[in-house]
């Protein structure tokens, strides 16, 4: 039910300055009936004292009489400032007391009592304050009356629903309030108003329908056959319009964790399909280009406020840089003198995860650190009433299509993407034709590491930022490298999407956790019967 | 993208060539063993419980308990050296042995609570907290301290020998087979940490309060448990050598060092790296159980990522393929450990982190590797 926030305010906006208008108006007309009291004292009290069940019936009767003098009275009385005395009703404001009827000074008498009210009368002078504000000409302020009326929305309140109902002329609230009036219904004692309540609640098919349908069905007061199968048609029909929201939420999520997975991977595919290298630091990469992100969001916030959203803008180049330089003095450093041991990459690499994990907390603190979104990237596009497609995993989709575009075309388009291409088919020889290998080796490094550096700053945009924040996707990245088969960026991709969508969609039935564990085994399944991955190499050039 | 981004990296042997001594052990060798069953078996109870605490050779309870629990790791690293240094195969998945083990023990000693828990109740804490009536069935033998011993033998064994017979007909090797372990621990991780698996959720298993009717934290029982490792260890120590000297140990370093040829020589490699694996996942499940009453805790930590790939440096560190490293190696990594994580906490990762780079690079035989070469070095100048 989001509503775009600049739409909303644009609205609130108008409505407040047309409020003003006619307050200024008013005020002129009404200025010497000021004190103008329709409350009897009789009404006054009956609201205030007595038993709940009198109190209501009083309070539902004022009400529809659309008493002028009943909101003030109503604030008082929910601010417990009421006090009874002797068959009238007064209001003690500090050391002021008046008169609930008349308005004027009184003297309370030393048995007055104060005003309790418990939840449920609570709510129906909540209820009956946001029925008088129904009428208001500012649209925040029915929204809020709307809000407080919905929690206490029974067949009593349908006359004032009604009325709101023909006045409103905002569409959003009128569809809120024809949902507080299917509600309403629902509880009504007629079993032909609550047929038609849940042919109002088919109509309408959102979220709230289906939790309110529910909610009466599991209900066991309810007892007419009729209305429990006009129940059951409602519900029915409901989940059939919501299906469609809920497969393509899913098919969403599942996309965009698809999509953090193949950023996670694709550096990974690199340093690991291409070089060999089973880079356990790989995560810690990516955290560093989430701090990167973290530091170049403080430089903005403190030195160029102005042009805070478009901090990401150099965030991305940096998180690249930052991890590439790491990854070129890893390579440098240790990863050079391991070639062709992968089982040595993997320890040295995790000992090279620890040391940064470690250098990361010493220089940022082991807490998370906080990355704000640019304010483009919140909020969502609403598809359906149950499907929002939030801005920031729609930009780390399109992120992720632009990193796979770019890095495909660096290596099958470029002279550097040639060289990567010929040190991994065939070293020696790719040495014998002038080609600087161990440059090459640097460079190919370096760019897997940037290309985690990229993955960083897309997860800072969606999820906390902290040391560990690299270990909880080593595993899944290698998960996907090795599903998709080693060297293959097609292969990849379809790993990566693969295992978000599946994810995600067992996720819908079994909970997050088993669902991870459950895709971890048929990982472990599919690798048994397909040892080389989905794309397996052929030829020579699969090695024994 | 095309299927000619391959990785054919030249492949040098990861493995070093090791000479075999042709008898199990010297008269050197036995001797060392006997002083080692000597300390465990008298010197140590000696110097623990009858020594008076002042006295400079009074060995203390935190010491017997540090030990204790580095003689459990010891297990782990030489069950290792089995799969990884004498087969060429690299586990990532240990860990989970070990906590399948200690979890074994744990809801053993959870039972022995009794009513002695904050709930009072014949259920451990956690259940009561849940809202169980009865114990889930898993933990049907869970009052019986045999039947436990036998699970905490047959569940890890079980396991490997399942997944291993899998991976091993797929001819699974070398980095993918790591991988996969670590993907088996990490599922078996998030299984463990929910509340409903039974097993404790995320705080496991603690306030053991008695082990076989004996209260736990007493001395004396805490002597047992540690003597018991101790045999343990040697036991296992000797096992390993007789073992890597059969003709057995031989068809497994055989296929460390080319596979394909032990294949074409006519022997299949599947039932010896399934019989090692099996046998390798046993010692760290048994490994497991000791080491949870002497430590009085067990939670799924115990099979993060992590522990997995830190038996794996106690046996890089202490030298692969040499028996006797891999127990150097888990001394001498968990003693810098708790030196470091009370003296310097925060350089502790910054040492073990370095600790893995260098070994890797400068001592690809551990320590005792170095030592044999420093040791024939000095002889080679001694006949020069």
């Amino acid at each position: 039910m989001a509503w775009p926030s600049s739409q909303v305010k644009w609205l609130a906006r108008v409505g407040r300055a047309l409020t003003t208008l006619m307050m200024t108006l008013a005020l002129g007309l009404t200025a010497g009936l000021h004190n103008a009291h329709a409350l009897t004292a009789e009404e006054a009290y009956s609201i205030s004292a007595g038993d709940n069940d009198a109190r209501i019936a009083a309070l539902q009767k004022l009400v529809a009489k659309g008493d002028p003098a009943l909101p003030a009275f109503l604030e008082a009385l929910a601010a417990d400032k009421v006090k009874v005395a002797s068959n009238r009703a007064y209001v003690v404001d500090g050391d002021e007391v008046k008169d609930a009827a008349t308005g004027s000074p009184a003297k309370l008498s030393e048995d007055a009592q104060d005003v309790v009210n418990n939840n449920r009368m609570s709510s129906e002078i909540d209820a009956a304050m946001a029925a008088g504000k129904l009428a208001s000409q500012d649209v925040a302020a029915r929204a809020e009356a709307i809000d407080a009326l919905s929690k206490a929305a029974d067949e009593s309140k349908l006359p004032v629903i009604d009325k709101a109902l023909a006045a409103e002329t905002d569409p959003k609230l009128k569809i809120q309030l024809k949902a507080i009036r299917a509600k309403a219904m629902l509880s009504s004692s007629d079993a032909g108003t609550r047929i038609e309540a849940t042919k109002a609640l088919a109509e309408e098919a959102t979220p709230e329908a289906r939790a309110l349908l529910m909610e009466r069905m599991a209900d066991t007061s309810e007892l007419d056959p009729a209305v429990k199968g006009s129940l059951q048609l409602a519900l029915d029909k409901v989940n059939r319009k919501l299906a469609w929201g809920e497969y393509a939420g899913v098919l969403f999520t599942g996309i965009s964790l698809g999509s953090i997975l193949l950023l996670a991977a694709l550096g990974l595919a690199i340093t690991y399909g291409l070089m060999g290298v089973i880079n356990m630091a790989h995560g810690e990469l990516m955290m560093i280009g989430a701090y990167a992100t973290f530091a170049v969001q403080n430089v903005f916030r403190n030195h160029f406020p102005g042009a805070f959203d478009w901090y990401i803008v150099l965030a991305v180049p940096a998180s690249f840089l930052a991890s590439a330089a790491v990854g070129a003095v890893l390579e440098r450093g240790v990863f050079r003198f391991l070639y062709g041991r992968p089982l040595e990459t993997l320890l040295a690499s995790w000992g090279v995860s620890l040391m940064l994990m470690q250098g990361v907390r010493s220089l940022f603190g082991a807490q998370n650190v906080q990355v704000e979104n640019p304010s483009w990237m919140s909020g969502g596009f609403d598809i359906l009433s149950n499907l929002t497609l939030p801005y920031n995993r729609l930009v780390i989709i399109a992120f992720a299509v632009l990193v796979l575009l770019s890095m495909t075309l660096l290596i099958a388009k470029t002279r550097l993407g040639l060289f990567v291409r010929s040190v991994t088919q065939n070293r020696p020889m790719a040495s014998c034709m002038g080609v600087n290998t161990a440059r090459v080796d640097t460079m190919a490094f370096s760019l897997g590491a940037g290309i985690a550096g990229l993955a960083g700053c897309a997860l800072s945009q969606i999820g906390n930022v902290g040391p560990d924040l690299g270990q909880n996707y080593i595993v899944d990245s290698f998960m996907v490298v090795v599903l998709g088969g080693v060297g293959q960026i097609a292969g990849t991709v379809y790993a990566a999407m693969g295992l978000g969508l599946i994810n995600k969609f067992l996720e819908g039935w079994a909970g997050a956790v088993l669902a991870k564990i459950m895709v971890l085994v048929i990982v472990v399944i599919f690798i048994q019967k397909r040892p080389q991955g989905l794309f397996a190499m052929k030829g020579r050039s699969a090695e024994a | 993208m095309s299927a000619v981004m391959t990785s054919s990296m030249p492949t040098m042997s990861a493995m070093p060539a090791v000479t075999v001594p042709r008898s199990a052990l010297g008269s050197k060798g036995w001797t060392a063993v006997a002083v080692a069953v000597i300390t465990v078996l008298v010197l140590a109870p000696v110097l623990n419980l009858l020594v008076p605490e002042g006295s400079a050779l009074h060995l203390s309870d935190y010491a017997v308990a540090l030990i204790g629990k580095i003689m459990c790791y010891a297990i782990c690293a030489l069950a290792m050296d089995l799969i990884w240094g004498y087969t060429g195969i690299l586990s990532l998945g240990h860990g989970l042995f070990f906590a399948l083990g200690g979890y074994g023990m744990g809801m053993y000693l959870m039972r022995q609570i009794g009513r002695d828990g904050s709930y009072h109740a014949d259920l451990p804490d956690f259940m009561v907290f849940l809202d169980w009536k009865t114990v889930p069935w898993h933990w049907a033998f869970s009052e019986s301290f045999i039947a436990q011993m036998i699970l905490v033998v047959l569940v890890p064994g079980l396991l490997a020998f399942i997944f291993g017979f899998f991976a091993f007909r797929s001819r699974i090797k070398g980095v993918y087979f790591s991988i996969i372990t670590q993907a088996m621990t990490f599922a078996a991780r998030l299984l463990f940490f929910r509340n409903e698996t039974g097993f404790g959720g995320n705080n496991g298993f603690t306030d053991f309060k008695r082990i076989l009717g004996i209260p736990i934290a007493q001395p004396s029982t805490r002597m047992a448990l540690f003597v018991l490792t101790g045999l343990t260890l040697i036991g296992f120590y000797l096992m390993a050598r007789w073992l890597v000297n059969t003709k057995f140990g031989r068809v497994l370093q055989a296929i460390r060092d080319a596979e394909s040829r032990v294949m074409f020589c006519g022997y299949n490699p599947l039932a010896y790296k399934l019989a090692i694996w099996t046998l390798s996942a046993v010692m760290c499940g048994i490994a497991g159980a000791l080491y949870v009453p002497q430590v009085g805790i067990i939670n799924p930590s115990e099979m993060s990522p992590a522990s997995g790939i830190e038996i794996a440096i106690w046996t890089a560190v202490g030298g692969r393929a040499s028996l006797i490293g891999p127990i150097i190696g888990a001394f001498f990594v968990n003693g810098a450990k708790s030196w470091f994580t009370q003296a310097f906490p925060e350089f502790w990762l910054y040492f073990l982190g370095a600790l893995f780079i260098l070994v890797t690079l400068y001592l690809p035989d551990g320590i005792v590797g170095g030592v044999k070469k420093l040791l024939n070095k000095n002889k080679a100048e001694v006949e020069a």
